[in-house]
């Protein structure tokens, strides 16, 4: 009876007291918090599945687990890593700071915001659960594919509502950003001048709605095929399982995108901040975006070259696939270009934005690789693709979080991290990460298939020497946790321009940033006067 | 600063020991690469592979030599200032299109190997190749000759949780059947490919493809082996528990050697299918056969 006084009493104070601000909170920093939390819990989770994976991978015959186990395993880490780190990573970002970047006060709709957070535990819960169900949890990777997926046990309708609610979660947040970015914007703050990371979450907005539907017929479809007799995937009914896949894959290469755009957006901000030097080709940059996001769409097939699809559909495939390489370096130049006659630091944000230069160009040239389709007869489903998509995905879009935090850790708690600390979880993540994964490379080339328990004696010294970077890998994060507890706890007290180059709104607010953003919109003309936007 | 370069000697250590470590991998160079193959696919996709290997090495040491230049030269502790430009048309073009030219390029080759891989008609022998949760079953069409192929027992024993037989001590580990499929070199072998439950895919690297066998669907591959030998591979698409235990053998001998082959397995499984037949209705033959063993 009292609740509408008692949000009218707090509505301009800070948050509300207790552990119930959390799950009440409609305010963009408590959500992006939130996001946050979970991806980190989320990322451990996944990578505890990952080191169970490598441990049994040591060495060539079954030492720890059973196989169908460890196909649980390598399901559960795909969606946990993806559904669960990546993607909630980046939306707790875009909370944080594009209303920040907007001069906005919150997102443009905060009660929904809470709910597209809440959704995520229960969609885990759900998921992680199907482990103990009777039969096991998911083993048929996580693409699903019918009509392995079918063979699922009791936990088959869990994971499908567990997916069902995921997609829920990205498609409000998407719809929420796209209409904070649309209508939130300070008077004056035109599209072409709002900052890189803002541009790329609005286009991966637009390809999370089009992209998370498609992934809900999909399953969607696989559960009436088990339950309600249908036939969409059953070539003995007419049906056909190729089917699936490209309606999967029509998901998810834009859902690769979807990981990796906000990246590109990130470094965008890091590196002309430590070269001091602006953005090259802002408007490039953006077409470039754009034109990547318009490609995601026409390349999907390339993911399923060897289901015999015709040799029409082969050639357009991989012509389409190639040309996503121009855009990509397109954008690798600009930042190169960026740096070159710069005047550049080299703090925990930069290194980490440089590696992922480095690395992500060389996920890039395996991926270019991979876009000759003949050539994908041999390398399709082996290692060498495990080692392409994770040189994309973690020393792509995991590092790019990881130099977000860095960068913006200063301005959410108000306190520097420790940057000794931050140098040596660096170096031995840079170092121990291509331990982990470039001699996959080698055994993928030389044979070696993935998502198998066990392998060919061949395979040994590089599965070997790959494990041993995985345990150190997977230990070093534990660095970046308690450097994030210790920021969060204390440290040398951070300025409200944190860091000397930096250049946007956010750096406009003390740190750390008052819990509603801006009350009044900044001057425009006077931040575009200080340099803060781009011209 | 002194603390970081410490760090980085450390690291860069750790990782040449482990390169080290790692030596008897080196023993054979060839396992860091594609196998250059037996057929004329698997030399086309290996040369295409290099190919493109080379121009991704290429631009990366462009690309990560300018990077690197920038790093040394360009930093605040070395007195550098900020040059302020933020964009160059000419230049911008300049990578766009450079770029574009050379994938212009690489897609000229790469839709040469896409056709050669696609000519299957003319073949001289069709061999349809079935994938089962958990081995292949080939039928050799227009023979009647077929038979199932399952993993070998040793590389079986050997794989179970705490198997006291060593995967070391196993010839060819998780690489051997019970039944190889045989064929002729120098003849033009279409495969027909699919599969009875879930999805496969049959992958012999040294023909130098895999192709999915799908349930309800029939995809189609070639290979003409230019050398005698065995060639091991095994089932590349998740199929469940036993994934990986389902290998691929495939002996190929002459064509003359095959051709004996052939004439020996027909006698065999007609001689079994016989005993079969028998067997299903007891007749005095088989008492005769009982009572001469």
């Amino acid at each position: 009876m009292s609740a509408v006084d008692h949000a009218e009493a707090h509505h301009h104070d800070g948050p509300e007291p207790g552990l119930l601000r959390w799950v009440f909170t409609t305010n963009h920093k408590d959500i992006g918090t939130l996001y946050l939390l979970f991806s980190l819990l989320m990322f451990f989770v996944g990578g505890a599945m990952a080191l169970i994976i490598r441990a049994e991978l040591f060495q060539p015959g079954m030492q720890l687990v059973d196989p169908y186990f460890f196909n649980e395993m390598t399901t559960l880490h795909g969606l946990v890593m993806i559904f669960g780190a990546i993607m909630p990573g980046f939306v707790g970002l875009a909370n944080w700071q594009v209303p920040m970047m907007l001069g906005a006060p919150d997102m443009a709709l905060p009660r929904l915001n809470n709910w597209s957070f809440w959704l995520l535990p229960f969609a885990f819960t759900l998921l992680l659960s199907t482990l103990f169900m009777p039969g096991g949890g998911p083993a048929g990777g996580w693409t699903m594919y019918p009509p392995l997926m079918l063979e699922t046990g009791q936990a088959f309708p869990f994971v499908i509502f567990a997916v069902h609610l995921m997609g829920m979660s990205s498609i409000l947040g998407a719809i929420n950003i796209i209409a904070t970015i649309f209508n939130m914007r300070a008077p004056g703050l035109t599209l072409m001048m709002m900052p890189m990371f803002v541009w790329t979450w609005l286009i991966t907005a637009f390809l999370l709605i089009a992209a998370m539907p498609v992934l809900a017929g999909a399953v969607t479809m696989l559960l009436t095929d088990q339950y309600f007799g249908t036939h969409f995937f059953n070539a003995a009914g007419g049906g056909d399982p190729v089917m699936y896949q490209h309606i999967f894959w029509f998901f998810g290469h834009p859902e690769v995108y979807i990981m990796i755009l906000p990246a590109f957006g990130i470094i965008s901000q890091i590196i002309p901040t430590f070269a001091r030097k602006p953005l090259f080709g802002y408007a490039s940059m953006v077409y470039a975006t754009a034109s990547i996001a318009f490609l995601s769409f026409i390349v999907w097939a390339h993911h399923m070259f060897t289901v015999g699809m015709p040799l029409a559909g082969e050639l357009f495939f991989m012509y389409a696939t190639m040309l996503i390489a121009v855009p990509t370096g397109v954008k690798v130049f600009n930042w190169v270009a960026t740096m070159w006659q710069g005047a550049m630091t080299f703090e925990t944000p930069m290194l980490f934005a440089l590696a992922f230069v480095i690395l992500f160009s060389i996920g890039g040239f395996s991926g270019l690789m991979l876009a000759i389709a003949s050539v994908d007869f041999q390398y399709q489903d082996g290692y060498f693709v495990v080692a392409h998509f994770h040189y994309v995905l973690v020393t792509g879009a995991a590092f790019a979080i990881i130099a977000a935090a860095y960068y913006w850790l200063p301005k959410w708690t108000g306190n520097m991290y420790d940057e000794q600390l931050g140098k040596l979880h660096f170096w031995l993540s840079l170092v121990s990460v291509n331990v982990l994964y470039f001699p996959q490379h080698f055994v993928g080339l030389a044979g070696m298939p993935r998502r198998i328990p066990d392998y060919a004696v061949q395979f040994t010294e590089w599965n070997m020497v790959s494990t041993v970077g995985a345990f150190v890998f997977g230990f070093s994060q534990l660095i970046f946790a308690w450097i994030v507890i210790k920021a969060i706890r204390g440290g040398v007290k951070a300025e409200g321009r944190s860091w000397e180059g930096a250049h946007g709104m956010e750096w406009e607010l003390p740190s750390p940033a008052p819990y509603h953003s801006f009350q009044t919109p900044p001057d425009i003309s006077k931040v575009m006067a200080s340099g803060d936007a781009h011209s | 600063m002194k603390w970081d370069k410490r760090l980085v000697a450390v690291t860069s250590g750790l990782t040449g020991g482990l390169a080290l470590a790692a030596t008897p991998a080196w023993a054979g160079l060839g396992e860091l690469n594609l196998p250059y193959g037996v057929t004329s696919i698997a030399h086309m996709n290996y040369d295409l592979n290099m190919l493109v290997l080379w121009i991704t090495i290429f631009i990366g040491i462009i690309v990560f030599g300018a990077m690197g230049y920038s790093m040394y030269h360009h930093r605040k502790s070395q007195g550098a200032t900020a040059a302020q430009f933020h964009h160059n048309t000419t230049i911008e073009i300049v990578w766009t299109v450079i770029p574009l030219l050379i994938l212009v390029g690489m897609a000229i080759a790469a839709t040469r190997g896409l056709v050669l891989m696609y000519d299957t008609d003319n073949a001289d022998m069709d061999i349809k190749v079935t994938g089962y949760q958990w081995q292949w079953r080939y039928d050799y069409l227009g023979e009647g000759v077929s038979f199932y192929s399952k993993l070998d027992e040793q590389s079986n024993q050997a794989r179970e949780l705490g198997s006291s037989l060593q995967p070391e001590r196993v010839d060819n580990y998780l690489r051997n059947v019970d039944k190889p499929l045989v064929v002729p070199i120098n003849t033009k072998i279409r495969f027909l490919i699919t599969a009875e439950d879930v999805i496969h895919a049959w992958w012999v690297p040294e023909f130098g493809w895999k192709m999915d066998a799908i349930p309800g669907f029939v995809n189609k591959a070639w290979a003409k082996i230019e050398q005698p030998g065995v060639y091991r591979g095994q089932c590349a698409e998740l199929c469940g528990r036993d994934h990986a235990f389902m290998p691929i053998v495939v002996i190929a001998k002459t064509p003359e050697e095959y051709k004996k082959w052939l004439a020996e397995e027909k006698k065999r499984q007609g001689a079994a299918e016989g005993a079969e037949q028998a067997a299903a209705e007891p007749s005095p033959a088989v008492d005769v056969a009982q009572t001469q063993s």
